[in-house]
């Protein structure tokens, strides 16, 4: 179980829907683990999830836990507020992570300071913000 | 010729614009830019109006074909096709998918058009609140990435990162841009010359993109005709031959799903292959290049990945001198295209190519043969074409 955290965004953004496949995902995020969809048959990661496996076709998916290492993919700063809960907020960072034990890219905020320099191969671990019936996985340095 | 090539059979006949109109600024609806812009099309190739029978148009365009061939007085609608995506994505493919519908007889001129007030309808540039958001943009959103700006500074800067680019080639084609506006008397920024001062001090939107790295956005139409080599010879203007199109995407590239295959990539590697393959050029034969700029990190990936420059080479070839015509190696985005001529979602860069190949250009290239136009970078599906004097 990870640690929570502060909510680095203000509130009023979009939830995630949760009555998707991806149910699992958010849930557990709540709860401070990270998941990724699996084929419940072949055992392939598939990310983001799908009705279906793309290696065999089969439609039985599961969920296996990944343990929250990664590093940045990419990264911007992003400045132009386009949401009206971000009006005035300033700058904040999103990064792409990619994990260290599935093939898997994910997209987050890298907690701290969001003046901080930010470059492609940091190391960064999962965070979790808790938001009640979901969680958000954020990412921060180890 | 390629037996089932569409190369030596199709021609774009005639080309029509609306006045560009910065956003919310245009006096008419959005369908009646539309209405103008096929009018205007119709009016250059010496073609009744009445006679187009096919429609062709991207990016979920608002006007339906069949109001617009009923408001024209069209006689018939034999091909109504949409080509699948947003933004851009379908600017060429809205002409490759008319060229195949001629090709097989279906129709004898068919109308690409592409209408956008965004003054009149949501903004590309600004997220829709909702109180949730399915997959995939429920991966994103809550993270504070909705617009493509953002969604495509993060596949921008793991390929500046991949092949050590500075911010040197992003200024250079953003330059380049608006200096070929101020040679364009119909572009929205033509008389409001950039420095590079102006774009180093511009704020940032989203890094590493600043504000000049953007797209406009506006109101306005442009639409082009297209029909068989032989038909095109009896209008008025010499045809523009379509030398080969091409559409699709990589497995698994998305604009918003944080996806391995869209990260450091346009999307054009495999289709550019296809493109060049299909015309029987490569690269070093293209004369001018139109190069979809929403942002011109995507421009930037899509010239490497046609050929127009090597990845690590880009830092010392993307320089305003190099993307100007008349003497630029390669001479890009003559009419200031979507960062300063007119977001027209691509079309207007279709146009502007038709002009190159005319010789009508207000920043020609002299004796330019072949022109490049790519459609709609970093995003899913996206499309290409080549045009050549015919």
């Amino acid at each position: 179980m990870g640690r929570r955290e502060a909510h680095y965004l203000p509130a009023g953004l979009p939830a995630p829907d949760l009555t998707g496949i991806d149910r699992p995902f958010w849930e557990a995020a709540g709860r401070g683990e990270l998941l990724v969809q699996t084929c419940g048959d072949c055992d392939a990661p598939q990310w983001p999830p799908e009705e279906i496996c793309a290696a065999c076709h089969s439609t039985n998916r599961a969920w296996r836990a990944a343990n929250g290492r990664g590093t940045v993919f990419s990264w911007s700063r992003i400045w132009h507020p386009v949401h009206p809960a971000l009006t005035d907020h300033g700058p904040y960072i999103a990064v792409v992570v990619r994990l260290d034990d599935l093939p898997v890219l994910m997209l987050g905020n890298l907690l701290g300071d969001s003046a901080q320099p930010v470059t492609v191969g940091d190391a960064v671990e999962a965070a979790y913000e808790d938001h009640g019936p979901y969680g958000l996985v954020q990412w921060r340095r180890p | 010729m390629a037996e089932y090539g569409i190369n030596g059979k199709v021609a774009i006949a005639g080309i029509g614009e609306t006045r560009y109109y910065r956003r919310g600024a245009s006096p008419v609806s959005e369908f009646l830019l539309v209405c103008e812009a096929v009018k205007r099309a119709a009016d250059d190739a010496g073609l009744d109006v009445r006679e187009i029978d096919g429609f062709a148009s991207y990016s979920n365009d608002r006007t339906d074909p069949t109001r617009l061939a009923a408001a024209l007085g069209c006689r018939e609608i034999t091909f109504a096709n949409m080509f699948w995506g947003g933004g851009g994505g379908g600017c060429a493919g809205a002409v490759g998918n008319a060229a195949a519908a001629l090709v097989a007889g279906y129709s004898r001129y068919v109308v690409a058009y592409r209408g956008l007030a965004q003054g009149q309808f949501g903004r590309f540039g600004q997220a829709r609140p909702s109180a949730s958001v399915p997959a995939p943009m429920s991966f994103t959103a809550p993270y504070g990435v909705f617009t493509p700006a953002q969604h495509i500074a993060l596949r921008t800067r793991t390929f500046m990162h991949r092949y050590g680019l500075s911010q040197e080639p992003l200024a250079g084609i953003a330059l380049a841009s608006y200096g070929h506006a101020q040679r364009n008397p119909r572009a929205v920024m033509y008389g409001r010359p950039l420095t590079r001062e102006d774009y180093d001090n511009s704020r940032w939107i989203a890094e590493p993109f600043h504000l000049f790295d953007c797209c406009q956005e506006n109101d306005g139409a442009a639409a082009v005709i297209i029909t068989t080599t032989e038909r095109a010879r009896d209008l008025r203007q010499r045809p523009v031959n379509v030398m080969s199109a091409a559409q699709g995407s990589e497995t698994g590239f998305s604009l918003v799903a944080p996806t391995e295959v869209s990260f450091g990539s346009a999307n054009f590697g495999g289709m550019a292959r296809r493109l060049y393959a299909a015309a029987g050029i490569g690269p070093q034969d293209v004369d001018v290049a139109q190069v979809y700029e929403n942002f011109t990190g995507g421009t930037l990936m899509s010239m490497v990945e046609h050929g127009l420059c090597g990845p690590e080479e880009a830092e010392a070839f993307c320089t305003v001198e190099n993307l100007t015509a008349p003497h630029g190696k390669m001479p890009l985005n003559t009419s200031g295209g979507n960062l300063a001529e007119c977001y027209m979602h691509g079309l207007e860069l279709v146009v502007e190519a038709a002009r190159q190949i005319r010789g009508t250009s207000t920043a020609q290239v002299p004796g330019a043969k072949i022109a490049l136009v790519a459609g709609g970078p970093v995003t899913a599906p996206i499309s290409d074409l080549l045009l050549s004097v015919s």
